[in-house]
Parts: structure tokens; sequence; C-alpha cells
């Protein structure tokens, strides 16, 4: 994680620190300190003088927030938001005053007073309280820098910033139009600054350790192997540069793609719809680049500490989603439990977990759990376009008891008077008696073909298994014939087909995909923008 | 001549009571004027709910069960409210009303 130097003999100390990426991304410039500028106070001739310009500070401080908070939003106006809060208690700078009357000085007072709650939040257990720590102390430093008159806090233009950690108010102050990145010595990629770095695209590297403070020229920040190398002639610079340029090049193509809809390169339109594996993934996805969620897995409600989810957790977890979507499918997957993703208190001990009680058959086998689930998905179904499928059909039999128990919770809930709507049921087409032949299966409202399951069993190799990882290939013939065989049933038919597995987002499989006939893709948000690249590239 | 209200409530938004719940437990609980406490346990220690610092610094995880109590005007409305905005998980699932609404 941290390091000492790679000290390699040249003419040139060449200097390199390797550290964890934070916000992907390259970016070359002066080094900046952000910790050297100790700002200076002038002590007051009485206690009340000092008191004074204390609250004056603390004032200034809180107005130049709500200045930021004003042209922040999302995120950066939360935090904004949390810290005006924390400014304007008395249990801050209550202490602080307290101090003061008692002949202490305002900066020292007050550094006293924020010292005791920070080191509260840097012995937290919980990584979220730990990082809050950043935000204490960027309170702290704006009142001082007002205090001792420091001047602008502006870094020159396309400047790496270099300190042990950075405060989210001076992200939010630098101007970042012109580049520039953020290497920090500690720091965390749980920290407001991190997650505000990520969404505006700026570099950043954490956790580099010390590094040799008497250094001012210029660095190259590699935040996308989490790298800092110091010096515009180090041994590495032209590498960096080519890969610098390589990542420029593959973010501009993604973000030009992102926000068209995806045409093949012959002109035939391409659903694309996103995956989701937990609600709090939705923040991070405009709704308007994709055409909805083609899958929402269930899993992350039934793998946390303290038992299965009870049936409101569910409901406002699809409702979230569901209200997210603005009307735009949302095609969320009955919990798919067993195999690689086991249970506590669900699942059960196996010696071939893939092939055994997995997916529906584990809900069919556990009503109990299964019933507080699909009341959860029917009153969910009111807040917008909901659809369910069920994963690991084998034969239509599931299908049907899958169905008539999503109908049964129907009257229940009529009978309770509570409002409720019935979503298509749809089923996964992953193990292969599906793909053979899928007019057995004809009354399922739509078809989505699960590739990597499929591929698994059709090739009798485990996708995590790096041994058999080869056999492993969505593009082997008899995989691709059996999914253009499905999608041919479905058209005939009048039957939706999607693909929802990793083949989805790959752009070397995506020309495949599309020439077995599959015209309605879910992919991982991460790969949107890539897969619609790769969409507009292709014929079919 | 002040009532004494007090309940119990778990926190189920995901984090726990992190920065934006907290901000918007700590603004409902100071538009009531009786004295507002919580704790995260039967015996305390109890501390200013209207407080951010202080509420902050309590770190209530996921799971959590918060202990509150209030005294004076409009304290068992107090009370009510703040158990009312946690069970709604601080109003993060969705925009607007987060209640079930009966047929």
């Amino acid at each position: 994680m941290s390091g000492a130097p790679d000290r390699v003999p040249h003419a040139k100390p060449a200097l390199t620190f390797s550290g964890t990426a934070a916000s992907p991304g390259y970016a070359e410039g002066p080094v900046r300190r952000l910790d050297t500028k100790a700002s200076h106070y002038e002590r007051k001739a009485s206690p009340a003088e000092e008191a004074e310009a204390l609250k004056a500070a603390i004032e200034t401080s809180a107005e130049r927030l709500a200045v930021l908070a004003s042209r922040s939003a999302g995120e950066a106006a939360d935090m904004l938001e949390f810290q005006m809060a924390m400014l304007a208690d008395d249990s801050l700078f209550g202490p602080a005053l307290d101090a003061v009357a008692n002949g202490t000085a305002a900066d020292e007072a007050w550094s006293a007073a924020l010292r005791a709650e920070i080191s509260g939040y840097e012995t937290a257990d919980d990584e979220y309280f730990r990082a809050r720590a950043a935000d204490l102390k960027d309170i702290r430093q704006q009142v001082l820098d007002v205090l001792g008159s420091a001047g602008s806090r502006d870094a020159p233009a396309g400047a790496i910033l270099v300190g042990d950690d950075i405060a989210p108010t001076r992200f939010l102050a630098t101007d970042w139009s012109h580049g520039g990145g953020i290497a920090l010595t500690s720091g965390s990629s749980a920290s407001h600054v991190a997650m505000l770095a990520r969404s505006r695209g700026v570099p950043m590297v954490v956790g580099l350790g010390p590094l040799p403070a008497d250094f001012d020229g210029v660095a190259l920040l590699d935040a996308e192997h989490g790298r800092l190398l110091l010096g515009a002639e180090h041994e590495a610079a032209e590498l960096f540069r080519t890969s610098a340029d390589a990542f420029a090049a593959g973010r501009r193509k993604a973000e030009a793609h992102l926000h068209r809809p995806a045409v093949t390169a012959d002109g035939t339109p391409v659903t694309m719809l996103v995956n989701v594996a937990d609600p709090e993934d939705v923040d991070a996805i405009d709704i308007a680049t994709c055409d909805g969620v083609g899958l929402m897995r269930t899993e992350f409600l039934f793998g946390k500490a303290g038992g299965l989810p009870d049936e409101e957790t569910q409901y406002r977890a699809y409702r979230r989603v569901l209200e997210w979507a603005k009307g735009k499918p949302v095609t969320i997957r009955t919990v798919d439990a067993g195999g690689d993703k086991p249970v506590a208190g669900f699942t059960v001990e196996e010696t071939n977990p893939f092939l055994g009680l997995r997916g529906i058959r584990l809900a069919l086998a556990r009503h109990d759990v299964f019933r507080i689930q699909i009341r959860a998905l029917l009153r969910a179904a009111v807040h917008g376009n909901l659809k369910v499928m069920f994963p690991m059909i084998a034969v239509a039999d599931e299908y049907q008891r899958a169905k008539a128990m999503f109908a049964e919770e129907a009257v229940r809930l009529t009978e309770i008077g509570i409002p409720f709507a019935m979503p298509p049921l749809g089923i996964m087409v992953e193990v292969p008696s599906v793909a053979v032949a899928p007019e057995l299966f004809s009354d399922a409202a739509f078809f989505s073909i699960g590739s990597n399951d499929l591929t698994q069993y059709v090739m009798a190799a485990a996708r995590d298994n790096a041994s058999v990882a080869a056999l492993n290939a969505v593009t082997n013939p008899a995989v691709l014939r059996l999914i253009a065989a499905v999608a041919r049933f479905g058209r005939d038919n009048d039957i939706a087909v999607s693909l929802c597995g990793d083949a989805g987002g790959d752009p070397g499989a995506i020309p495949h995909l599309l020439k077995a006939g599959l015209r309605d893709l879910s992919v991982a948000s991460a790969q949107l923008a890539s897969a619609k690249a790769a969409v507009a590239a292709a014929r079919v | 001549m002040s009532a004494t209200a007090s309940a119990k409530v778990e926190i189920t938004h995901a984090v726990g009571l992190h920065a934006r719940p907290s901000v918007k437990f700590t603004k409902l609980a100071k538009t009531f004027p009786a004295s507002v406490e919580m704790a995260l346990a039967e015996a305390g220690p109890w501390i200013d709910a209207k407080s951010i610092v202080k509420v902050m610094a309590a770190k209530a995880p996921k799971g959590t069960t918060l202990y509150l109590r209030a005294s004076g005007d409009g304290g068992a409305e107090a009370v009510d409210a703040l158990v009312a905005l946690v069970t709604r998980d601080f109003d993060e699932v969705g925009e607007g009303e987060a209640h079930v609404r009966s047929a």
C-alpha cells in the first residue's frame, strides 16, 4: 500500500511512490503542498477581544460555506450542510469560548476543542465514521485561516495537490477545469473528497506514505495504477504519458457514447439496460443514459448480518430503484442464493452447490422466505414499471409454482387492503434445458438469458476456476447457437428476450450477441459507455 | 408541569446515523421547544438530540436501537416525529412521502 521510494541509480533521482487509486485518471503538473502554510495569529489584548475574534471567524467561515453550498449540489451540498450544522453547534464552539474566557488564545482554544472531536472519529471502528475526521479537520482549518487572515487557498491551475489529507472545502474551492490531481500520504477512498473526485473525474491517489518534504518540481500522478512519480524527467515519464493519452482517449470515446442511444453502425437500435446489485448503486447512474434496469439482484438483502430481510426492508429497497427509474422498466430477480452465493440461515451445505439447491429451487423449498419477498415485490410494483424474473428455472413446473405463489399473495394483500400490482413474471434462461426447449416455457412473460451460468453449464467449465477459464467462453458456437435459438423463438412468439450476463458488457462478445439476434442487453453500469461504443461499431 | 415522553426505535438506514441523517435528525429536534435527548442504551449516557456534534459523535451504526426522551412543551410530539423520521429511514429511500398508503 504505502511506500519507501524505489531508488534507481540514475543521474537524476527518480522517485516513485505507490498508494491506492481513489479516483482514476492521470495528471501532470507542479506540486502544491497542502500543509506548509501555517496561518499566523496575532494575540488580542483581552479575553473579550479573543472571544470576539473567534466568534467573527466562525461566522465568516459559515458565510463562506454558505457561498460554496449555493454553488453545489448532491453529495457536495450535503457535505457542506453538515459542516455548517457542525459550525453552528454550541457543543463545538462552547468549550472553545470557555477556554478563551480563561485566558487561552482564540486559535489554540479552537484547535483544542476540535482536537478532542477529531480523535474521537479517528479511533472509530467504522470506516465511514473514521473518514469524518477529515470533515472536522476541514472545519478547524477554515476557522484558523480566517483567524490568521491566511491568503487565498487557490492553487495554480493544473497543480498536483500533495499533503496528508485534503479538506472537502479545499477541493470544492479549487478550479479543476485545467486538470490537476490529488496525491495524499494518508487519506481514504471512503472520504467525501474521494467521492467528489470520482464524480468530477479528478485523479486522486491515497496512502502514498511519507514523501520527500523538499520536493517542489513537477509530479506525474497515475491514478489508474495508484502511483506518484516525482520529476518531469522521470525515467517512466514517457510510458506515463502514453498511458495518460490512452486513458483520456478511452474516456472521451466512452463519454461520447454514454449519452447517445445505442445504435449499430448499420442503424439497428439496441436497448441498453443496467445491472444493479444494491439500491445505492443507482445514485451514481444517470437514468437518462440507459433504458432501465435489466437485472436487479436481491442477494445483497440476504447477505447481511442480522439475518434474513423483512418485508418492509425489501419493499423500500425495490421501491427506491423503481422510483429512480422514472417509469422505465426495472426487472428484479427473486433471490438467487446458493451456488457461489451462500446465505447463512438460508442456503444448505452441498458437495456440488452449482448443481444443487440454488435459485428458484431453494426459494420453492423455503416458502417462508420466498413469500416475504413476493409480498414486498407486489407492493413495490405500485411505484413503477416492475418486472419480476425467476433464476435457475429448469422445468416449467417451477415457473407455474412460483407464479401461483404470486397469485396467492396477491389475494392476501387484497384481503387486508394493502395496495399492490401484479408485475409481468418472466424467467432466466441459464439452465440448458430451457435454452434447448424454450417452447415448454411459452407462458413466461419474458426471457432473460443469464450468459454466465448458461455458458458454464453448456461448457461444463466453472467461471471461477482459472484452470478451465479458456473453456468458459460465451462465444463458443454451441453457446451462441443456443442464444440464437432462444432469440428466434422469442421473436416468433412475441416473448421479449434480453441478456444480462457479463457477456452483455464485453465489447468482444457484443457483435456475436447482436448477430445471434439479441437487441436487449443489460450491463454493469461501469461498462455502459464502452458497451454502447461496441454496439455503435458493430454491424448486424 | 413538564410531561416526559420516551420511545425506542431501531436504525435501519444502511450506514447508520451518518452525516446526512444526523443533519435531518437534529434539525427536526430543534423545531420543538422541548428538551430532547437520545441514548444508545436505556441506561444512557443521554445526549442532546439537538446537537449535531453530539449525535454524530455517538457513531450509531445500522441496527442500533435508539432511545429517545423529551420533557417540556411538545415533548410527546418531538419523540413521535423523531421516531417517524428514523422509521422512514430519514426519507433517504425516495423523495416525498414514504408511508404505506392503505387502500
